[in-house]
């Protein structure tokens, strides 16, 4: 039962490894669950759980096991020692300290403690204060009221942890989910980059210190370069159309965009279904700026960041002419301009509220081939910002 | 199945329930440092002091702003007071070690019994900054370098992380923590919170109050929700103000000490309005 649990968790992307399974290990030797499922929920929850981001996928995967089962909590523990005991062996990836806290673990002990109870009892046990059975006080048992009980089987009283995980307290909190402002800008905080850069104006009073206390006592003054955030962003939005579902979220990355005050530079500009010649400082499409301009004016230093659904229809994307944009460049499919610009900005990412199962049989493919496109979530946000920061060829 | 280590169950005025009682103790047995996280408001630094008041531990406090180093909580060389001694010759400022002066982190290893060694707001500082200290939170120990000197904790301390999520933290930190994040209290626990700082409250205002809170809090367009600490402020002004009883309406009183934003405040006149308000 523990081990697959452990693995449900992994499915669920929450990154449960050795150290983890070490720890929970030695919290249940220590204890510390007080042998029941609700004790045990507590703490793998604080062992496995790293962020409250996962406090949800965990509580799923821990309803989805535990619920309805009737738990022998005996065989849980039997299952994690006799793997455990196999790890010896087989975990290669323990450091020596680790293997040698396994070594040392009395698994023995442990297990003896719950057979004698086991064994001792040789009838139903309805009530008092000992044994295992039910209705009683007894640490063991079930629909018994000690507060530290093992549950063996059965509904215990109260609210169980199988009802707290059912609850699902933390949906709030997950990352797989579209975000708010805060969450974003946090994601996006990850882009920040800092330089030293330009000339030397500024006291670094340390090492002004230091020199003059090794210069005995002479005075040396010591000066640096500022340290300035180097990140320069453009942002370009779809607007309009069928973007218009998430126009809350749109304005909601634009807003954590536009609060950061991390960036050197920040550029937002607007676009309707797909970028043709020109792209528009204002959403009421009012100020046009012709694209060959800006990739002339911004260097490939800037990070491009695409949002948009990608959903129009095939001839907008794909036939020249096929835009409402007016100018000279209307020979252009909207495809090209699409890989003008990704080859301009070698950092760009595409973002797409719309859910990835809607990614293919639509124009997403097409335009998935030129960008590297993460749904607008914040874990799609997070890996888009991770690749802007690391650059490299973008079509996939 | 021993029970020979001590135990975490809250204090009298520190009510605790069993999701950080367990966490609390997995930290007590693992030797591992605690991250709590949670809504500003909700006791995250109570927390330390209510862990060192109930194990009766000293409680070592290091409250992290965006330019402390890590190296600060260890120690510092105060390499300025050593020129200005050697100024007047009046100081043997050969012993280097008394102008290494222990951060709180260095204090908290070298005290002789085990104490409780609080990092607030540990994600105030840089990106950086959690890493830089996992060697020496895993190890407990470190090497002063002007001296020669290394500091072994003794009695591995009690290391309660606090953060409120303003940055994310790097992953090889959050692996080597026990992670609990402090769930903003039910409405069952937010009344004995309240009965523990105002014991002799009466029932009926304790209910209105509590109805009207977290009424507030479920408001929609609120940017800061009010917290824990928010509402036994407000009832402490309530009583002092020998007012009996509130109702949820636009003139409640002292609204300022729940909603400390103006948009706040407009938006809950808005939202009482039913939106009919008409904005001038």
């Amino acid at each position: 039962m523990l081990v697959p649990f452990l693995f449900e968790l992994r499915r669920r992307k929450v990154p449960v490894g050795t150290g983890e399974v070490l720890a929970l290990a030695r919290a249940l030797e220590a204890g510390l669950h007080d042998s029941s499922l609700d004790g045990f929920y507590y703490v793998a929850r604080a062992l496995m759980v790293h962020t409250e981001a996962h406090l949800d996928p965990f509580d799923e995967a821990f309803s989805a096991f535990f619920k309805g089962v009737e738990i022998d909590s005996i065989k849980l523990h039997d299952e994690l020692l006799d793997w455990l005991r196999d790890a010896r062996d087989e975990v290669a990836e323990l450091s020596d300290e680790q293997r040698e806290w396994i070594e040392g673990l009395d698994v023995d002990e442990l297990e003896r403690l719950f057979r004698e109870r086991l064994a001792e009892q040789t009838e139903r046990h309805d009530g008092g204060t000992k044994w295992i059975g039910t209705g009683g006080t007894s640490p063991f048992g079930h629909s018994g009221n000690a507060p530290k009980g093992i549950r063996v089987g059965g509904p215990g009283g109260g609210r169980s942890a199988v009802r707290v995980a059912d609850a699902r307290l933390y949906k709030g909190y997950r990352e797989d989910l579209t975000l708010d402002v805060r969450q974003m800008q946090v994601a996006l905080r990850k882009l920040r980059t800092f330089a030293r850069l330009g000339g030397e104006r500024e006291l670094d009073l340390d090492g002004t210190i230091e020199a003059t206390a090794k210069n005995a006592g002479e005075l040396e003054v010591v000066v640096q370069p500022p340290r300035r955030s180097n990140t320069r962003l453009v942002l370009m939005m779809d607007v309009g159309g069928s973007m218009d579902p998430y126009v809350h979220l749109c304005s909601r990355l634009f807003s954590a965009a536009n609060k950061s005050t991390h960036f050197k530079e920040l550029r937002t500009y607007y676009f309707h279904n797909c970028i043709y010649g020109h792209v528009y400082a204002t959403e009421r499409f009012d100020k046009p700026v012709r694209v060959r301009d800006l990739m002339h004016e911004l260097g490939n230093h800037y990070k491009l960041i695409m949002v948009g659904d990608a959903l129009m229809a095939p001839y907008e994307l794909m036939a020249p002419g096929g835009s409402l944009d007016l100018g000279d460049d209307r020979g252009v499919e909207g495809i090209a301009w699409l890989m003008l610009l990704q080859q301009h900005f070698p950092h760009s990412i595409w973002l797409n509220p719309e859910p990835r199962r809607h990614w293919t049989g639509n124009t997403i493919e097409y335009v998935r081939r030129v960008f590297d496109m993460y749904p607008l979530t914040l874990a799609g946000l997070g890996e888009g910002v991770t690749r802007l920061m690391r650059g490299g060829s973008g079509a996939r | 199945m021993s029970a020979d280590f001590p135990r975490f169950h809250g204090t009298p005025t520190y009510l605790t329930n069993e999701g950080l009682e367990a966490s609390v103790n997995c930290a007590l047995v693992l030797e591992r440092p605690l991250l709590v996280r949670g809504e500003p408001g909700t006791g995250k630094t109570l927390l330390a002091e209510a862990i060192a008041e109930a194990l009766a531990m000293p409680l070592i406090r290091w409250n992290v702003k965006s330019t402390t180093r890590a190296q600060d909580g260890l120690y510092v060389y105060d390499t300025v007071q050593r020129l200005y001694d050697s100024r007047f010759g009046d100081h043997d400022i050969d012993d280097i070690r008394q102008y290494i002066k222990l951060g709180p982190m260095g204090k908290a290893f070298a005290s002789t019994e085990r104490a409780v060694l609080l990092i607030d707001e540990v994600d105030k500082a840089d990106v950086e900054f959690p890493n830089d200290l996992l060697n020496e939170l895993d190890r407990m120990r470190f090497f002063i370098d002007e001296t020669q000197q290394e500091i072994v904790a003794e009695h591995r301390p009690v290391v309660i992380i606090t953060s409120n999520a303003e940055k994310e933290l790097p992953d090889a930190f959050l692996r080597r923590c026990v992670f609990h994040f402090i769930d903003f209290p039910t409405r069952e626990l937010m009344e004995q919170i309240v009965r523990v700082h105002h014991p002799d409250l009466e029932a009926s205002l304790s209910d209105q109050a509590l109805e009207a809170f977290y009424a507030i809090r479920d408001m929609s367009r609120l940017r800061k929700r009010p917290s824990t600490s928010e509402l036994v402020d407000w009832i402490a002004v309530l009583r002092r103000a020998g007012i009996g009883e509130v109702k949820l309406e636009a003139k409640l009183p002292f609204l300022g000490t729940l909603l400390k934003k103006e948009q706040d405040l407009v938006a809950y006149a808005d939202q009482l309005a039913g939106g009919r308000r008409w904005r001038s």
